[in-house]
């Protein structure tokens, strides 16, 4: 790795994540070609495009996915892949994968009507939780406390425009602690980890949760990386809740923000990506 | 110095880069650098039904 390397950096916007990426990027002497999604164009061969490795950090899973797809098309290695993003930004996919993989996680039924939604959540039992396919801080995410309450979110989301919100990811209700648990992985190394405490059901940083760091238990370390093996692997984020019978893992985030964990452990979460990333560039 | 699009409050930010996000410190508003050099400001973009991390 030398200063002839070129960084591409995919993003939407400049959060303090983004920032310190590039500090440490100009901390090592490396070149950064800043690709801005709403601004950069794809043509069908590579023309003009300078970076030997990308690192995504768009915050639009459409995006995302199109744009990896073309950077693995120019044949540039990208963090994380496009298989990886696919599958972790599609709930129902990354549950297959944690499944088949033997993961714990909580019980989850995927409906592709209203109709067939309020027999999954009957099955599920009351209290469930409803989660769009697709989208993350917790946005239209409903906790559903009985049958009454289920046929009124149902008809409310069924009526949104688009056709995500007609399919429907039941998931049980887990009782556990006012607080979640996230582990960040790095390749073969779980980086940093925090609970994030609220007395609201949804524990999203971003929903104003108060983190504080962890030290993750010899359980949680192989459950954390057994997730981000199921998934293909990269940079991670991993979520756990503990549930009455032990550790279950219910997402696992591809693209993650880390602005809280770094805050929480005074980890340099944003180096360790970076020094990740220079690692695919082709030798 | 620039202004907040929305309120029209001075802004003097120093060390901000291109498409960097942060709110006026008047009525905050989110907003995105535009430009470094010379400073400028606009809305920040709104967030998608996709977004996420």
């Amino acid at each position: 790795m030398n200063s002839d390397t070129t960084l591409g950096l995919f993003y939407t916007i400049i959060r303090p994540e983004e920032k310190w990426i590039l500090e440490a990027a100009a901390a090592r002497g490396l070149q950064v070609e800043r690709l801005a999604d709403d601004e950069i164009t794809f043509p069908l061969e590579r023309n003009g495009f300078k970076s030997d490795v990308v690192l995504n950090r768009s915050v639009s899973h459409t995006r995302s996915l199109y744009a990896l797809r073309f950077f693995e098309h120019y044949g540039v290695p990208t963090v994380n892949p496009y298989d990886v993003v696919s599958l972790c930004g599609d709930k129902i996919l990354a549950s297959l994968a944690l499944q088949k993989a033997g993961v714990p996680t909580p019980r989850t039924i995927v409906a592709l009507t209203p109709e067939a939604a309020l027999r999954a959540l009957d099955e599920v039992g009351y209290p469930a939780v409803l989660k769009p396919p697709i989208g993350s801080w917790g946005r239209l995410m409903a906790k559903v406390d009985d049958r009454e309450e289920a046929e009124q979110i149902i008809e409310h989301k069924a009526a949104l425009a688009s056709p995500m919100h007609s399919v429907f990811y039941v998931q049980e209700f887990v009782p556990k602690p006012e607080r979640d648990l996230r582990a960040l992985v790095v390749g073969d190394e779980v980086v940093a980890a925090m609970y994030r405490q609220s007395s609201d059901w949804r524990t999203n940083a971003a929903r104003g949760a108060e983190t504080v760091a962890l030290h993750p238990t010899p359980e949680m370390e192989e459950l954390v990386h057994q997730a981000a093996r199921a998934v293909g692997g990269g940079v991670l984020a991993v979520d756990l809740m503990e549930a009455p019978d032990g550790l279950v893992v219910h997402e696992v985030n591809p693209t993650p923000e880390f602005k809280a964990l770094t805050a929480a452990t005074g980890v340099e979460i944003a180096a360790k990506i970076l020094d990740f990333t220079l690692e695919k560039v082709a030798r | 110095m620039t202004q907040c699009p929305e309120c029209e409050a001075n802004l003097q930010l120093n060390d901000m880069i291109a498409g960097e996000i942060f709110s006026c410190t008047d009525c905050g508003v989110e907003l995105e650098v535009s430009s470094a050099q010379p400073f400028a400001v606009a809305i920040a973009p709104k967030e998608q039904e996709d977004w996420g991390e």
